[in-house]
């Protein structure tokens, strides 16, 4: 019998693409198995399971330590060709955006990155991604037997997931890797996550100066938020590139996105489009990002900003 | 040492040029030019030379059409490539990653010598990100993503990478594919004598057939079902007032709509 394959070196989206993927599954005829790499990466098995897995290949080998793209993708091909699969859905972080597409090259499969949407339309996957750096919305499908799909995080939800039989099999992996660790230390300072965040405040550079931001964080505090900002701010510096929402950052999907002196150009927006709701304050009544927003305040970020706080104590 | 740098170049639309026409990105005489990411690979690898005392930088861009790949190449020799190679047929039309995978890594082939394959992490346009990891497949070597510095000695390659929490340091044994973010530099604009001398630097011209590349292998596995600017359902509400009455019908309204957590 032929498989859908799941693999993310993350729980939380692999746990995502088990949960949906076994209902696509289900309507192509196929079982589900899943992937764990990675030295400890079996005691994620039970959770896999619950999330859909029927199967669950495990493999602790040391080479699959930090997940260099030349060993998992070899080490994926080899699991898919046991599973039999034909679907594979790999998490479309930036570590499984450097594996997907050399799995697919060692199947001959056709692959789509940073798939936003994934549908079945009759029996044939069609995959949604943001192209012309986010004018528009390609929908694409594959003509290889094996297709590919690196899926964005948070694109699908893990609740109500229908467990699998969660058999744990190891399969014998021949796996090198031309990569080595040299060193791998934590980022300092505090990082941010911006995929996690429930509320977001965007940051553009509708603030004149870079201690101007207190007044950001202050607002974020106030509503409980986290603070993100467009790619330029990064590039002055100003916030780490943690922060960054869009194209070149984080894609997010939060309950709401505050736009704060954010013009809405494109490159960024595409990171927040998800959002439940978008409101934005800028003082350019033409600012793109007013098209997007669902409320919206024309006026100095200067003055709104503290009136909102003003507001929110009350509330 | 010297150091010998393939930088492999994507034909970029001008993105500020496209005009969305009935939800329909207009195309149509827009200019072609290096994308931004493989600007920076462009500036690595010319500072990877610089360091090394020698080598030679080859860009490489494969197109169906043209005016697409000289438009590109032109820029690509006048930012500072010695050489460049391009591929370049109507049997390129609707290529896929997977088919320009398979033009660039016999092309590099037909280069023969090099230390290192460049590419930018994704192109402007499409950023599928695709092309760097199937090349390095084909050719059989390691590859590093998302460098933001890079070194090259005798013993090999290494790269500086941000990964959420983590930064790390990896090292790989030449020749190596890496592809760059744009945090590694600042690309250098061409300066005039360099745009004129562009048009005087070796370049080779192949097709597909000189590669021995038949249409199979550079057939799609991708179909684009459709492509179109997304329409967004928003509510567009704007408030009106001073700052105190403008904030307070704003919260009013987030509260109502239950996203402020409380």
């Amino acid at each position: 019998m032929a498989d859908l394959l799941v693999y993310c070196e993350k729980v939380e989206t692999a746990r995502e693409l088990l949960c949906q993927g076994r209902q696509f599954a289900a309507a192509l005829g196929l079982g589900v198995s899943a992937a764990a790499l990675g030295p400890g990466a079996g005691s994620a098995a039970g959770e896999l399971a619950a999330a859909g897995a029927d199967r669950v290949f495990v493999s602790e080998d040391a080479v699959f330590e930090g997940w260099p793209a030349d060993a998992v993708a070899a080490g994926l091909a080899q699991i898919a060709a046991e599973a039999g699969a034909t679907v594979v859905l790999v998490g479309s972080t930036r570590r499984g955006k450097e594996t997907a597409p050399r799995l697919a090259q060692k199947l001959g499969a056709g692959c789509v990155t940073d798939v936003n949407s994934l549908a079945l339309e009759g029996d044939t996957l069609v995959a949604g991604r943001y192209a012309y750096g986010g004018a528009t919305v390609a929908r694409e499908k594959l003509a290889t037997g094996v297709q590919v799909f690196a899926v964005m995080p948070k694109t699908f939800s893990s609740d109500g997931a229908t467990a699998g039989a969660g058999t744990v099999v190891t399969p014998a992996l021949e796996v090198a890797t031309g990569v080595k660790l040299v060193e791998r230390r934590a980022k300092e300072g505090a990082v941010v996550n911006l995929d996690a965040a429930p509320r977001i405040v965007g940051v553009g550079r509708g603030f004149a100066k870079r201690e101007d931001l207190s007044l950001a964080d202050k607002l974020a505090q106030a509503l409980e938020a986290v603070v993100g900002c467009t790619k330029s701010l990064a590039d002055f510096e100003w916030l780490g590139e943690d922060r960054i929402i869009g194209l070149s950052g984080a894609k997010t999907a939060p309950d709401l996105y505050l736009a704060v002196g954010v013009s809405g150009q494109i490159q960024h927006t595409v990171g927040v489009s998800a959002a439940k709701l978008i409101a934005a304050v800028n003082k350019d009544k033409e600012a793109p990002i007013f098209r997007l927003a669902d409320y919206g305040i024309v006026g100095d970020l200067y003055e709104v900003v503290p009136a909102i706080m003003e507001r929110l104590a009350k509330a | 040492m010297s150091v010998d740098v393939i930088v492999c170049v994507k034909t970029n639309p001008d993105l500020q040029m496209i005009r969305i026409k009935d939800r329909q990105p207009v195309l149509e005489a827009i200019p072609y030019k290096v994308g931004d990411l493989e600007k920076n690979a462009l500036e690595a690898a010319m500072q990877l030379r610089d360091a090394a005392g020698g080598g030679t930088i080859t860009a490489l861009t494969v197109a169906e059409d043209d005016r697409k790949v000289k438009e590109t190449i032109k820029e690509a020799l006048a930012m500072g490539a010695d050489e460049a190679a391009i591929v370049s047929d109507p049997a390129l039309v609707g290529a896929d990653p997977a088919a320009v995978a398979q033009a660039l890594a016999a092309a590099v082939k037909k280069i023969g010598t090099y230390d290192l394959l460049l590419f930018g992490e994704g192109s402007t346009d499409n950023y599928t990100g695709q092309v760097g990891a199937r090349v390095a497949e084909l050719l059989g070597l390691p590859q590093i993503g998302y460098a933001r510095k890079i070194s090259v000695t005798t013993d090999g390659v290494q790269c500086e990478r941000s990964m959420d929490d983590m930064i790390e340091t990896l090292a790989a044994p030449l020749p190596a594919v890496v592809t760059v973010v744009s945090e590694i530099n600042e690309p250098r604009i061409p300066s005039l004598m360099n745009i004129m001398k562009a048009g005087k630097k070796p370049l080779q011209e192949w097709t597909p057939a000189d590669l021995g590349l038949d249409a199979a292998a550079l057939a799609p596995q991708r179909q684009i079902v459709s492509n179109l600017a997304e329409e967004q359902d928003r509510k567009h509400i704007l408030f009106e007032g001073t700052a105190a009455e403008q904030a307070d019908a704003f919260v009013n309204a987030l509260l109502n709509e239950g996203v402020l957590g409380r």
